[in-house]
């Protein structure tokens, strides 16, 4: 009978935390994988407009963004602003951007850097038809106009 | 002295530094997908060549005025309506008149040009003109054996997009985007009728589909020209 008494208080036990390490691991593999470092901070606020006809851009390290739309600082005014990288640009400047990032890759890959243009759906064409114009010039002609996935007849 | 049996290592640390690098990477992952419509833009014209005369029922013109109206073949249009539009200019169902001719490809008389080409070829060998023929024929022919005769839009047919400085950037990608649905419909049309898969599933990467993917091409080419820029409207 004495055999099965318990001897003092034993409060419940605490919960093991050995394999913590493990899930935390998992989790850290899994975003270290899916990880692309953040290029550029955005500086123009852009809601993209919509379209149903899309594709995907296949390498993210070949694709060069320019990106149009109002500053979010309102201390640039509220006209529609480029931004190359980290900075904002005049149109003129887009050629030698194109040149100094087509220098940084190599040689195979230089046919197919493309260039997207993420443009805020209220920006007027005539500043997008510039950047085209200056994109031709500098033989950037692949691009492609980031969109949302969406039906093309509710963006008016 | 007895030894002692070896100690363990405190393990408990471990979930911490991995806490730390964890979020870090949280913080700085991009987990957007970009998506968008590819264009390819055509090269630079040097200012002096002159274009050669298209006939106007070979031209799909879409216009797109300040105001995002749509003037597509000289009437006002609603953009809902601009798909339908685009596939009758296609494939001109009713031989309209103001429509493009489309003429039929027969094996014969895809084989005959190929031969004629073949027999200038060996007399003239470093024509570069008749070799870019040649392949164009012979690209014509092998369309012809995965999906029979078709109806070919004529070379100069195209649909030309016109837009002014003062055009939404919604409502240009709206337009791009309904002509791109039309070609894209009539594809797949024509790949489930003959292949029984739409176009979209094909794959470029898979060797069996490249020759599919060139014919339907071959029947709907995408002909979607953007105009020179000029102010149309002034303003």
């Amino acid at each position: 009978m004495s055999k099965f008494t318990r001897k003092g208080k034993k409060g419940t036990p605490a919960v093991s935390t050995a394999s913590l390490p493990d899930i935390i691991f998992m989790l850290l593999f899994f975003f270290m994988v899916v990880t692309v470092m953040r290029q550029d901070d955005p500086k123009v606020s852009i809601s993209k407009p919509n379209a149903t006809e899309t594709e995907k851009l296949e390498k993210k390290s070949l694709v060069d963004y320019i990106n149009v739309g109002t500053p979010i600082d309102t201390r640039f005014g509220t006209e529609p602003k480029i931004q190359l990288d980290d900075a904002f640009a005049e149109v003129v400047d887009i050629q030698f951007w194109i040149k100094e990032n087509r220098d940084r890759r190599d040689e195979a890959e230089k046919p197919l850097i493309t260039t997207s243009l993420k443009v805020d759906s209220d920006v007027k064409m005539g500043v997008v038809t510039d950047i085209k114009q200056e994109l031709r010039e500098a033989q950037a002609l692949k691009i492609n106009y980031s969109v949302n996935k969406g039906s093309a007849l509710d963006n008016n | 002295m007895a030894r002692r049996p070896l100690q363990e290592i405190n393990a408990g640390s471990m979930a911490d530094i991995a806490f730390l690098l964890l979020i870090f990477f949280l913080v700085t992952t991009t987990m957007d997908q970009d998506i968008g419509i590819l264009r390819q833009l055509p090269p630079p014209v040097p200012e002096d060549l002159e274009t050669p005369p298209v006939k106007k029922r070979n031209v799909y013109e879409v216009l797109v005025n300040s105001r995002n109206q749509l003037l597509v073949e000289g009437e006002r249009m609603d953009i809902a309506d601009l798909k339908e539009g685009a596939k009758m200019f296609y494939t001109n169902p009713n031989k309209d008149p103001d429509l493009p001719i489309l003429t039929r490809q027969t094996r014969g008389a895809v084989e005959e040009n190929i031969t004629l080409l073949q027999q200038a070829l060996v007399k003239d060998p470093k024509n570069k003109q008749l070799e870019t023929d040649l392949k164009k024929w012979k690209g014509k022919l092998s369309a012809i054996e995965l999906i029979g005769e078709y109806d070919e839009l004529p070379t100069s047919a195209l649909i030309s997009l016109q837009n002014d400085r003062g055009t939404k950037y919604a409502m240009y990608i709206s337009v791009q985007n309904e002509l791109s649905a039309a070609i894209n419909e009539l594809r797949n049309e024509l790949a489930q009728d003959k292949f029984g898969v739409a176009y979209s599933e094909l794959n470029p990467s898979v060797a069996e589909d490249k020759p599919k993917i060139k014919a339907i091409r071959a029947v709907y080419p995408q002909r979607i020209s953007e105009a020179e820029p000029k102010d149309i409207s002034g303003n």
